[in-house]
């Protein structure tokens, strides 16, 4: 499959207060960025669970995101450094897996619509030309 | 009846915004075959009277369990479906909302296909959330009456003025010795030409002598705990080293006072004493002392004494208490209004207009304290720093600071164009036979009666605009004056002027009071640095955070009748909340499967708000939620090895689903 054919699935967890207020103002703006993108709401990064993330690849996706507010701004306090705290911990896994670049941490304020649709465009082709580029290089196909 | 749950989809055209990119009779196709959906519709405005009533109706004659709605975000009408599908019976949680418009066909608007191919998914997921959904409580909980106010300059005024003649207790906190903020150092207003201070200082005397507000100067927050409805708010009060309830405002410490300081109220231009009132009108109308500077508190003999002290020697009224210390008050309130205002850019950030370099090249807020009658110079206008010429060419420099992304300001800060027009005026007024020129990139005279007054400064005052953007000031070796080169891009030529005084038009930028009280309330900022509104239109003065609202400067650039208007939304904002005499809790809490749970207590430690404590019950250590104290994050859930803890409405039975068809679709 070529690059320009292939159309990865990204599983984007938001929480209620800053990143996915940052996606409704990237819709509102009416800034367009790629439809691979499948947003789960959730009130705090911090409910989002290794398992949620596994699960997420071992289903079918190609990538996850997980997105919350910046370091400081988490709207329960601290709940973003919870976040960070165990998506360093799951990364270690996901390396060991060689999955490590599938899966990203992003901080986006509720104003950062415009910022949160240039992440995903430059995600969607990132994960293109790597799934692409694994599938050309493995008999089964990488995914 | 089986407990299988009854679905109901409803899709939404949302006019054309959705329907005018997908095909929304496909999408309810797909959804009437999905697991558990009885019936799937579509129309027009599905948030439209009609559009509810038909919802009401099948629940009613379908016999609907749990109900989807593909439309909006639900951050615009998750509370309106809320309402309609509790109206017919059915518990508020049982909604489920799907957001194919700003996350599908608002972004996707020239991929129509994916678009419907990305709708399906979502509207997959929603019904197999859906059908995992569980009836929820919401409870009351009582709310103080009373409000704090951040920040004492027109916009705080008016916000505590607002709430305090609608009966509530207003804590009023504000960092400065006085309060009045940056419009009591202005000189006139535009576009009336009003005196700043004559209009403001009446506002000031109101807020000082209501019997509802409670003036808390030389303070500042330090602490925030507790939500709305309920803050606990710990106030520090700086030491004055004067009695503010001894102290007649006399001033006779200040004449003897040996030690001085730039004045900041003259933005450095002037000289205050160590010991000093911020300016004659200030309120309190109290002296204070500046440790920095005061030799008691900076100078000691070789006995390691302090070398001075006469102002406590003098003081009449025995107000001065050198042993005051630094005191912290707790306070609590029911909502709170942040009006912490702004900050004027700092023009060494542009070098190439060599502010700094020649005293002759000063700020907009430097010129309008020359110009002020309270000012340095008594309103009289001459060049700094010895006070003796009279400038006779005045050249205003317009968006230093604004709309230029060289020094990353974005933005366009409003209200130079206008400040700019008056400060001309006013120049013009006091030395008729000086010339005043103003180098703009766009005049901005948007605003009641802006246009007549810009044309006034062209027309009656023969103020000379010129187009274009300052390239670089130089200054005269030999006359040590400024040299402005820029393109003038109406005549197309380069043009050299050589000025008395160049005026530059700062931009305003958040101050740091409000980067840290953002800081301390968890309010975002939006990417110009200013506070973020909870919604640009619907919600201008509401934070994400509840119970928390925004004026004035602090939200963006503004005028002063702007922030007038904006004070008072604000304080009509919190009144909703202070009238009502209730919050009501969110569903959304934590909850133990006391089964399942081992009593390890991770909960415990990862709970931001205390709301988890381990008991014990029937001899077995287990985990415990206060629903009332639980904001509802979901962090213990995430955290709990067993699975014995979940966040009610965001389960995992209830997101894995959503994970799975997402990922599979």
């Amino acid at each position: 499959m070529s690059k320009s054919e292939f159309e990865p699935r990204i599983v984007v967890f938001a929480c209620n207060w800053c990143s996915y207020a940052a996606m409704d103002l990237a819709g509102t703006s009416r800034i367009q960025y790629p439809p691979n993108v499948r947003i789960v709401r959730v009130m705090c990064s911090s409910r989002v669970t290794p398992e949620m993330v596994l699960t997420a690849l071992a289903e079918g996706a190609d990538a996850v995101l997980i997105t919350g507010c910046h370091p400081g701004d988490c709207h329960y306090l601290v709940g973003n450094y919870k976040t960070l705290a165990r998506y360093t911990l799951l990364k270690n896994v996901l390396d060991e897996l060689g999955l490590g670049d599938r899966v990203r941490l992003e901080w986006f304020s509720a104003g950062e619509g415009e910022r949160f649709a240039q992440y995903v465009r430059s995600f969607v082709e990132e994960i293109k030309e790597r799934v692409v580029n694994l599938q050309a290089s493995t008999p089964e196909g990488g995914r | 009846m089986s407990n299988e749950p009854r679905i109901g989809v409803y899709i939404c055209h949302c006019g054309t915004n959705i329907a005018g990119v997908i095909n929304v009779e496909e999408l309810t196709e797909f959804a009437s075959k999905l697991p558990n959906v009885v019936i799937a519709k579509n129309y027009q405005f599905m948030c439209s009277k009609p559009g509810q009533e038909m919802i009401i109706e099948d629940i009613k004659q379908h016999k609907l369990s749990r109900v989807v709605v593909a439309a909006c975000s639900p951050r615009m009408h998750e509370p309106t479906f809320r309402r309609c599908v509790q109206s017919a019976g059915l518990n508020p949680y049982l909604l489920e909302m799907v957001n194919i418009r700003e996350h599908c066909t608002w972004v996707h608007e020239h991929e129509p296909d994916k678009a419907l191919e990305k709708a399906k998914a979502l509207v997959a997921t929603a019904v197999a959330r859906a059908s995992n959904l569980e009836p929820l409580e919401e409870k009351e909980l009582p709310v103080v009456k009373s409000a704090l106010v951040i920040g004492g300059g027109i916009a705080g005024l008016f916000a505590a003025l607002t709430l305090a003649n609608s009966g509530v207790k207003v804590y009023l906190v504000e960092s400065s010795p006085t309060i009045g903020g940056k419009m009591a150092m202005l000189d006139k207003t535009f576009p009336t030409l009003d005196c700043s201070k004559c209009i403001l200082t009446p506002i000031m005397n109101e807020v000082a002598n209501h019997p509802n507000i409670e003036l808390l100067t030389y303070a500042e927050v330090v602490d925030v705990q507790g939500s709305v409805g309920d803050f606990k708010v710990k106030v520090l009060l700086k030491p004055r080293y004067v009695d503010p309830t001894k102290c007649k405002a006399c001033g006779e410490c200040a004449k003897k006072c040996p030690a001085s300081a730039p004045n900041e109220f003259d933005m450095g231009l002037s000289k205050r004493k160590a010991i000093y009132l911020t300016f004659p009108q200030a309120v309190p109308t109290v002296y204070t002392i500046d440790p920095k500077v005061c030799l008691y508190f900076t100078k000691r003999d070789r006995m390691g004494r302090p070398i001075c002290g006469v102002c406590q020697k003098i003081c009449p009224a025995q107000a001065i208490d050198f042993n005051m210390q630094p005191k912290t008050v707790e306070i609590n309130v029911g909502a709170i209004i942040i009006a912490t205002g702004f900050e004027t850019f700092d023009p060494r950030l542009k070098k190439e207009y060599k502010y700094g370099v020649s005293p002759r090249i000063i700020t907009s807020l430097e010129f309008e304290r020359i110009l002020c009658a309270t000012g340095p110079t008594g309103g009289k206008v001459l060049c700094p720093p010895d006070w003796k010429e009279v400038p006779k060419r005045v050249v205003f420099i317009q968006c230093v600071g604004s709309r230029d992304l060289t020094v990353n300001v974005p933005y366009c800060s409003k209200v130079c164009c206008m400040y700019t027009a008056k400060q001309a005026i006013l120049y013009k007024e006091r030395v008729p036979d000086g010339e005043a020129y103003v180098i703009y990139i766009d005049v901005r005279a948007a605003g009641k009666g802006f246009e007549e007054f810009y044309r006034r400064a062209v027309e009656e005052f023969n103020v000379t605009y010129i187009k274009g953007r300052v390239g670089e000031i130089v200054i005269d070796p030999e006359t040590k004056k400024p040299i402005i080169r820029v393109e003038d891009t109406l005549a197309g030529c380069m043009i050299e002027l050589e000025a008395d005084l160049v005026v530059l038009a700062v931009g305003l930028r958040p101050s740091q009071s409000t980067l840290k009280i953002a800081e301390l309330l968890k309010v975002s900022r939006s990417p110009d640095g200013f506070l973020q509104e909870l919604h640009a239109k619907l919600y201008p003065v509401q934070t994400a955070v509840d119970g928390v609202f925004i004026c004035g400067c602090a939200q963006g650039p503004k005028d002063i009748p702007d922030s007038v208007a904006q004070a008072k939304a604000a304080a009509s904002a919190a009144l909703e909340i202070l009238a009502q005499g209730f919050v009501r809790t969110i569903g959304h809490v934590a909850s133990v499967d006391k089964e399942l749970c081992s009593g390890c207590g991770i909960c415990v430690s990862v709970c931001p708000y205390d709301a988890i404590a381990i008991k014990v019950e029937d001899g077995r250590r287990v985990a415990s939620v206060e629903d009332v104290k639980c904001k509802g994050c979901g962090s213990c859930a995430a955290a709990c090895p067993s699975g014995a803890m979940q966040q009610r409405h965001f389960k995992d039975i209830q997101l894995m689903p959503v994970i799975k068809t997402l990922a599979r679709t």
